[in-house]
């Protein structure tokens, strides 16, 4: 079994709880942050475990935290980005709903960290039941003297509150969670200024995911050394994998960074093996925004040894041959799997949930939707897959915000790897459609 | 001060400036073209991408580059950057992607639009973009709809520049219209089809740069061409009273506020002088307006035709040849 740290509790009964948690060690970290540390030491201690952001760029946290503007007499806020809306990732909204407090608890230690006085977590519209349970360990934690003014008789003072969204994917862009904080349009905001300098409110701001700041409590609990000490290079700790897709045991797991894709997809401790013992297609490893890799490129190295679950091992060989780990939402899919019809699913994602502000993402997504409809209805030409390979790399690092890329590389990645099986679609769409080479019907007849 | 170098020519300029500013103070060859930003309007910009410039060295303490193309009109300039504009095949590359987006559902019905002849984006295209489509998919399109009394808004045009936005924002209290919906499926409205009523809320039809929102007195009256502009003034309680007028003969077309040279107004002008002053004997005409000779609006207009010189037959002399040299 690999270490556990953030999921260490989850089978205990009833850790939803108060009582229960604290009676598993729980507040612990905050406890020690307050009484014994300085804020410094306490960014610094991040700094040295080299936790890096869980939410998908995985920028190193302690850095993130040390750029936060400190000018006199302006608040600062920290606000937990718990709107997890990219397809294939479901690991917040499970962290939240079983173990509430460690979120809680991370967000005290942390806001204790930045000198922050007002703390917001952002959820997602879809996750209303969340916001109840939420709430209620906030609740508790108030009432326990963790939350509120004076903390543990210092003379902190911290309020912590859960804004619900109105469901749209492009909130989860840390500016545009800010501007739909503030009671605006969720747009993205033009960088600079970064949040870190002007972000809530026009005050320095930090924004982190759920994840992120839960894994706080295990790096103060333990020490930053300790925590760097697991994992592998500069993918540290541990990380919450969402998976899903054709394989035996689909759910979110907690690896300890450095075990192989092999063993995350066949062993029985995590996905155990592909369904009905099907061959293995490809995988999206990060989300649906990262790009997708047919099975012998997610497996195996350029070199010839074995991929990776870490940062580096799972972006090695760039965009041509590599990912992302991205957010960690797993998505396996075996060889009945059609990517060409995988990948209008995300495209038409894409196209409903971009903004609309800046041109390239506004039409190119839905040129893109549009195109892949029409080569999976069949009426499709060779020369509208050569125009999707450059309407994507017209979209790719020419927007406000990362959603244009977050767009641009599936389309990318699907021609790089699976040209034939477009070319197929549009030479012999009858013999598609007919031989049902692919199930369509997103491959859950056996399920 | 900082020191800025676009497409190799060089200029310094106080920190802060925007990369476009910088561009535009050197001169018209080497700014990049602009859809969205609108110097009079605080936050305009970054949202057209046309303006996409490639920073090749960003500054003299950290020259690395940046790592993708940044807005122009949003980036300042840093001591020693140096700036791709016309001369990077990377920002022609991408600025023709960003026309054929903007193009994609744009109906391009031209002949029957006011704006043509004065719109940023024909300009835009004629200059940037290619000279056929590449998509056959349906267009999208929107019913028309009045805004207030005067204004009338053609959404299927629009190309989403927020400038309006800005305008109702930061020259108008109380702004009543805004984006609607998400996506390509945007929209510019108002809330509940209220009309816009208030003392500057025509400047919204000189900041489009399309012919999405279009005076109503002024629609379908003449093409722009067929009208010559005029400077004129007079004392207006709300306003600076500075105006074009347009005329068609006798007759005061229309009236707008005075554009500089990249298309912007100089100062925005009150509904009264736009829409109600439309007699000569409102104004006090200063002359004619200087307009930009590559403009259409100059054919046919103030043209000063030099006289033919009068050539004697006896001077003209052979030129001489020189050795070697055969006709």
């Amino acid at each position: 079994m690999g270490k556990k740290l953030l999921l260490e509790h989850d089978h205990v009964p009833g850790i939803q709880g108060y009582d229960v948690y604290r009676k598993n060690g729980g507040y612990a970290s905050v406890e020690k942050a307050i009484k014994t540390m300085s804020p410094e030491a306490l960014v610094e201690e991040v700094k040295k475990s080299g936790l890096r952001g869980r939410g998908g760029a995985g920028f190193p946290t302690g850095m993130k935290w040390s750029f936060l503007a400190k000018p006199e007499g302006v608040p600062r806020y920290l606000v937990c980005n718990a709107d997890e809306s990219e397809p294939g990732t479901f690991k917040d909204r499970y962290l939240m709903s079983r173990i509430p407090h460690i979120l809680v608890e991370g967000m005290i230690a942390s806001s204790f960290a930045l000198g922050v006085n007002k703390a917001f977590i952002y959820i997602r519209g879809e996750y209303y039941y969340i916001v109840n349970i939420l709430e209620k360990a906030i609740e508790e934690a108030y009432a326990n003297g963790w939350l509120g003014t004076n903390i543990l008789g210092t003379g902190y003072n911290l309020d912590l509150y859960v804004q619900v969204g109105a469901g749209a994917y492009i909130c989860g862009e840390e500016t545009a969670l800010l501007e739909s904080l503030e009671g605006k349009r969720g747009n993205p905001r033009i960088k600079p200024p970064f949040p870190a300098i002007a972000g809530l409110y026009g005050c320095p701001t930090v924004v982190n995911n759920v994840e992120t700041l839960a894994s706080v409590v295990p790096v103060i609990n333990m020490g930053g050394d300790a925590y760097a000490q697991i994992g592998i290079g500069k993918s540290t700790g541990t990380k919450l994998i969402s998976a899903s897709g054709h394989i035996n045991k689909p759910g979110v797991y907690e690896i300890e960074m450095g075990i192989t894709v092999e063993d995350f997809i066949y062993s029985d401790e995590y996905c155990g093996g592909i369904l009905n013992g099907k061959k293995l297609k490809a995988v999206v490893a990060g989300g649906s925004s990262v790009p997708v890799l047919p099975a012998d490129k997610i497996l195996n190295l350029a070199n010839g040894e074995k991929r990776l679950m870490s940062y580096e091992s799972l972006s090695d060989g760039g965009f041509g041959g590599g990912t992302m780990l991205g957010s960690g939402g797993f998505i396996v899919m075996d060889e009945t799997t059609s990517i060409v019809e995988n990948l209008f699913t995300f495209a038409r994602f894409y196209h409903h949930e971009s903004c609309g502000q800046c041109s390239p993402c506004r039409e190119g997504t839905a040129w893109m939707e549009k195109i892949l409809h029409k080569i999976v209805d069949g009426h499709g030409t060779m020369a509208d897959i050569d125009l999707l390979w450059e309407i994507q790399a017209k979209i790719e690092g020419n927007t406000i915000c990362p959603l244009g890329d977050a767009a641009a590389w599936p389309v990318a990645s699907a021609i790089r790897h699976f040209r034939s099986e477009f070319e197929e679609y549009v030479s012999n769409p009858s013999g598609v459609k007919k031989n049902k080479h692919y199930d369509s019907v997103h491959n859950n007849v056996n399920v | 001060m900082a020191k800025v170098t676009i497409d190799g020519r060089s200029i310094e300029v106080p920190d802060g400036t925007t990369i476009l500013q910088a561009a535009r103070m050197i001169g018209p060859e080497v700014a990049p073209p602009t859809m969205c930003f609108y110097s009079k309007l605080k936050t305009s910009g970054g949202y057209c991408r046309t303006c996409l410039v490639e920073v090749t060295k960003g500054s003299e303490k950290d020259p690395r580059p940046m790592p993708k193309l940044v807005a122009s009109c949003r980036t300042t300039v840093m001591d020693g950057m140096e700036v791709g504009n016309n001369s990077s095949p990377k920002v022609k590359e991408a600025r023709k992607g960003v026309v054929e987006f903007l193009l994609l559902n744009h109906p391009l019905d031209c002949p029957i639009c006011d704006q043509a002849g004065e719109c940023h984006l024909q300009d835009l295209s004629y200059e940037h973009g290619s000279s056929k489509t590449r998509t056959d998919f349906e267009r999208r399109t929107y019913n028309k709809i009045d805004i207030g009394e005067k204004i009338q808004l053609h959404m299927t045009r629009c190309i989403l520049c927020y400038r309006c936005v800005k305008v109702a924002n930061q020259i108008t209290d109380g702004r009543v219209h805004g984006v609607m919906n998400r996506g390509d499926h945007s929209e510019i409205s108002t809330y509940v089809e209220q009309a816009i009523d208030n003392d500057f809320s025509g400047n919204v039809i000189d900041v489009c740069p399309v012919g999405a929102l279009t005076d109503k007195t002024f629609r379908f009256k003449s093409r722009v061409w067929f009208t010559k502009p005029m400077l004129a003034n007079r004392s207006c309680d709300k306003c600076c009273g500075k105006v074009n007028l347009w005329y068609k003969g006798e007759e005061v077309l229309r009236v707008t506020g005075r554009k500089d040279q990249w298309g912007e107004v100089e100062e925005f002008i009150c509904n009264t002088c736009r829409f109600d002053k439309k007699n000569t004997s409102d104004w006090t005409i200063e002359g004619p307006t200087p307009v930009d000779r590559h403009s259409v609006i100059s054919a046919n207009h103030y043209e000063v035709l030099t006289k033919p010189s009068v050539i004697h037959l006896n001077d003209i002399k052979p030129l001489p040849l020189k050795e070697g040299n055969k006709i």
